[in-house]
């Protein structure tokens, strides 16, 4: 098992070194330069500019420099706000962003787990049909679209929720809601099929036939069993909340990294999209080491290293 | 030697001669294995519906030069923002009345259309048929959801099949590029490779290619390990059959049912790339239509004209769904083992 971890960590650090060096040399590639609009700055000014951000250097220069940096934990300085460190730019909108996606992910599982249950326990029935057709719709509905429509009834037609704002409590409900509809349909789904599974097997029987509870037996059996399973997925969710955060933090205006990423896109940052996608990609890689690790210790009939499987 | 006695013939009689026929007759015709996925397609009443639906978006995205009413891309300033209206019929929502300040006003009277001009979903804020535009973002998303589902079966299918069919060294190699590439978060490489890449169809679908191959090539090698052990595998072999021709002959149909549910997954995904990437901004270039363009237009004038959001919204969800409910029908039809428990 510690080496399987090792060997996992090993593997982490790989992929972060070819995914920095990808995007920098990708930026590199870059049409256009953040500079180009300047169109008023003299030769000499713009001269002076580009060796304050190091870029009259040679791209082998600068990229040394960039891997260096990032050894320190230095992910460079944005171009355009207001030549922030990119670390402190993300300090800032940290945030906001874990907390809508911590609150959706807490949602998502829960309701997900109860409608699965449900689904499983009255399986054949109205109550199965209705919570297979929720997941379905969850899993289906890309989380801006339904963004949009929420803050449109719920936000702007029925005012029961600020439109677009970042205060309180309040305010982070509808990219919530919004966010969560899809580890909802998931982790429903899939509860449902394991739930099912483990309602027909022997020990559930037994524990029926000592004259158990029907709710009892749900709670202590069936639905622990289930869980090991719903685990795996924990992986998934989390790259569907950031791909969803992108957008929902526009559509409600939330100062988070999605809507930080997007902006930096649209202005040429160059330092801020490589910093956030090396950030990205660094939390995905850590939730993905994390629940497999978690799952074979949850669960010891998965044999881990040796690939597992064959 | 004992005599055995002689039995005559004539004591050999068959008892219920008629009544063994029948038993013995085989009453329905033997299906083959397609017949039978087929035959559990279409009991299956969503997944029927689903299909035909999806069928129906098809062959309006394919027909769109034909049924769609207006040039998508065709400007008519003075008649912006026209809410829906569906020929003379007087369907409320649906009459080319709008809220104007607390009353209906016909929107088409104040823009001073002439008379018989009526557009089904309405008009955008260039005066563009919304409905035309849906037709033909639709038919860019099923255009994006063709082109990836081939780079799955092109890149993906061949990579998982060699992989699993050499095995050993060349086995672990290929393996590892599939764990580097996968542990990128493909949303990610999307991303960078837009940036990169000029905005359009041609990047969308690098960009989802770069990535999307991955999780077919693990299926298939996968499936191709368990294959290579049969013994019809094993029989082809010792009569010297090259490895191409094996893979061909018996592993691609073997492997079939994979692949097929496997696509019915990536057309979602390439499809839901694409709205995603068009909403953000950095997808399909401007005056051409995508659903993705559409949504993102029709959210910043939501307060006013709900119709603009809604009519994409719509499309976009059903389709999604369609495609999900579908290769799940597929999965039981396939294998109906993962239904029944």
């Amino acid at each position: 098992m510690t080496k399987y971890i090792l060997k996992r960590i090993f593997y982490l650090f790989v992929t972060l070194f070819i995914i920095a060096s990808l995007t920098f040399f990708l930026m590199k590639l870059l049409p256009g330069t953040p500079f180009s609009n300047q169109n008023r700055m003299s030769p000499d000014q713009l001269k002076i500019v580009k060796a304050q951000y190091g870029l009259d250097q040679s791209v082998f220069v600068q990229y040394i420099r960039y891997m260096g940096g990032l050894l320190q934990g230095n992910l460079g300085t944005s171009f355009q706000f207001n030549n922030e460190p990119v670390t402190a730019l993300i300090g800032q909108r940290l945030a906001p962003s874990m907390q809508i996606g911590a609150q959706a992910m807490i949602v998502g599982t829960i309701g997900g787990i109860l409608l699965g249950a449900v689904a499983a326990i009255r399986k054949n029935t109205w109550a199965d049909t209705l919570a297979t057709f929720v997941s379905i719709l969850g899993l289906s509905i890309p989380s801006f679209v339904l963004a949009v429509l929420l803050q449109f009834y719920l936000a702007y037609k029925w005012r029961i929720f600020p439109v677009a704002l970042w205060d309180n409590f309040q305010s982070s409900i509808l990219p919530t809601l919004a966010l969560a509809a899809m580890p909802l349909g998931s982790v429903a789904r899939f509860m449902r099929t394991e739930m099912v599974d483990v309602m027909s097997s022997d020990y559930i029987e037994l524990a029926k036939s000592k004259g158990n509870s029907s709710w009892g037996v749900v709670v202590k059996h069936a639905l622990r069993n289930s869980l090991i399973p719903v685990v795996t997925i924990i992986g998934p969710m989390a790259v569907s909340v950031m791909t969803g955060s992108m957008v929902v933090e526009n559509i409600f205006s939330i100062p988070g990294i999605g809507e930080q990423f997007v902006k930096s896109i649209t202005t040429n940052d160059y330092p801020t999209i490589m910093g956030l996608t090396i950030f990205y990609s660094f939390l995905l890689i850590i939730v993905y080491l994390i629940v497999d690790i978690l799952y074979g210790l949850i669960d010891p009939r998965i044999r881990l290293g040796n690939g597992g499987k064959e | 030697m004992e005599q055995i006695p002689q039995i005559p013939k004539e004591k050999f009689k068959l008892v219920h001669d008629e009544n063994n026929k029948d038993q013995e007759k085989i009453g329905t015709p033997s299906l083959t294995y397609m017949q039978d996925v087929r035959r559990r397609l279409f009991k299956n009443k969503v997944a029927v519906v689903c299909l035909t639906l999806l069928t129906i978006i098809v062959a309006i995205s394919i027909l769109a030069p034909i049924v769609a009413p207006h040039n998508p891309n065709a400007q008519q300033v003075t008649m912006s923002n026209l809410p829906p209206k569906l020929g003379n019929l007087n369907i409320p929502g649906m009459n080319g009345y709008q809220n104007m300040g607390g009353k209906m006003v016909d929107a088409y009277k104040q823009a001073e259309a002439p008379k018989g001009t009526f557009y089904i979903l309405g008009t955008d804020y260039l005066g563009r048929d919304l409905l035309s535009r849906i037709i033909y973002g639709t038919r860019l998303s099923l255009v994006v959801a063709v082109l990836a589902t081939l780079v799955d079966l092109i890149i993906g299918v061949p990579y998982g099949l060699v992989s699993g069919w050499k095995g050993g060294k060349t086995d672990t190699f290929m393996q590892r590029i599939v764990e580097i590439v996968s542990s990128v978060p493909n949303l990610i490489v999307v991303i960078l490779m837009m940036i990169v890449l000029k905005p359009g169809l041609t990047s969308i679908v690098i960009a989802i290619a770069i990535t999307g191959w991955v999780t077919m090539a693990r299926l298939v090698r996968a499936q191709t390990f368990q294959l290579k052990e049969q013994e019809y595998v094993l029989a082809a072999r010792t009569l010297g059959e090259s490895s191409t021709k094996i893979a061909t002959k018996h592993l691609i149909p073997n492997l079939s049912s994979t692949i097929i549910i496997q696509t019915m997954f990536t057309i979602p995904n390439a499809i839901f790339f694409e709205a995603f990437l068009s909403f953000i901004g950095i997808g399909i270039p401007a005056p051409n239509a995508s659903l993705g363009t559409l949504l993102s237009d029709g959210q910043k004038a939501f307060r006013f004209l709900p119709y603009q959001m809604w009519a994409p919204a719509i499309i976009l969800s059903i389709i999604m769904i369609a495609t999900n409910l579908l290769g799940d029908g597929l999965r039981d039809a396939f294998d109906p083992q993962s239904s029944e428990n």
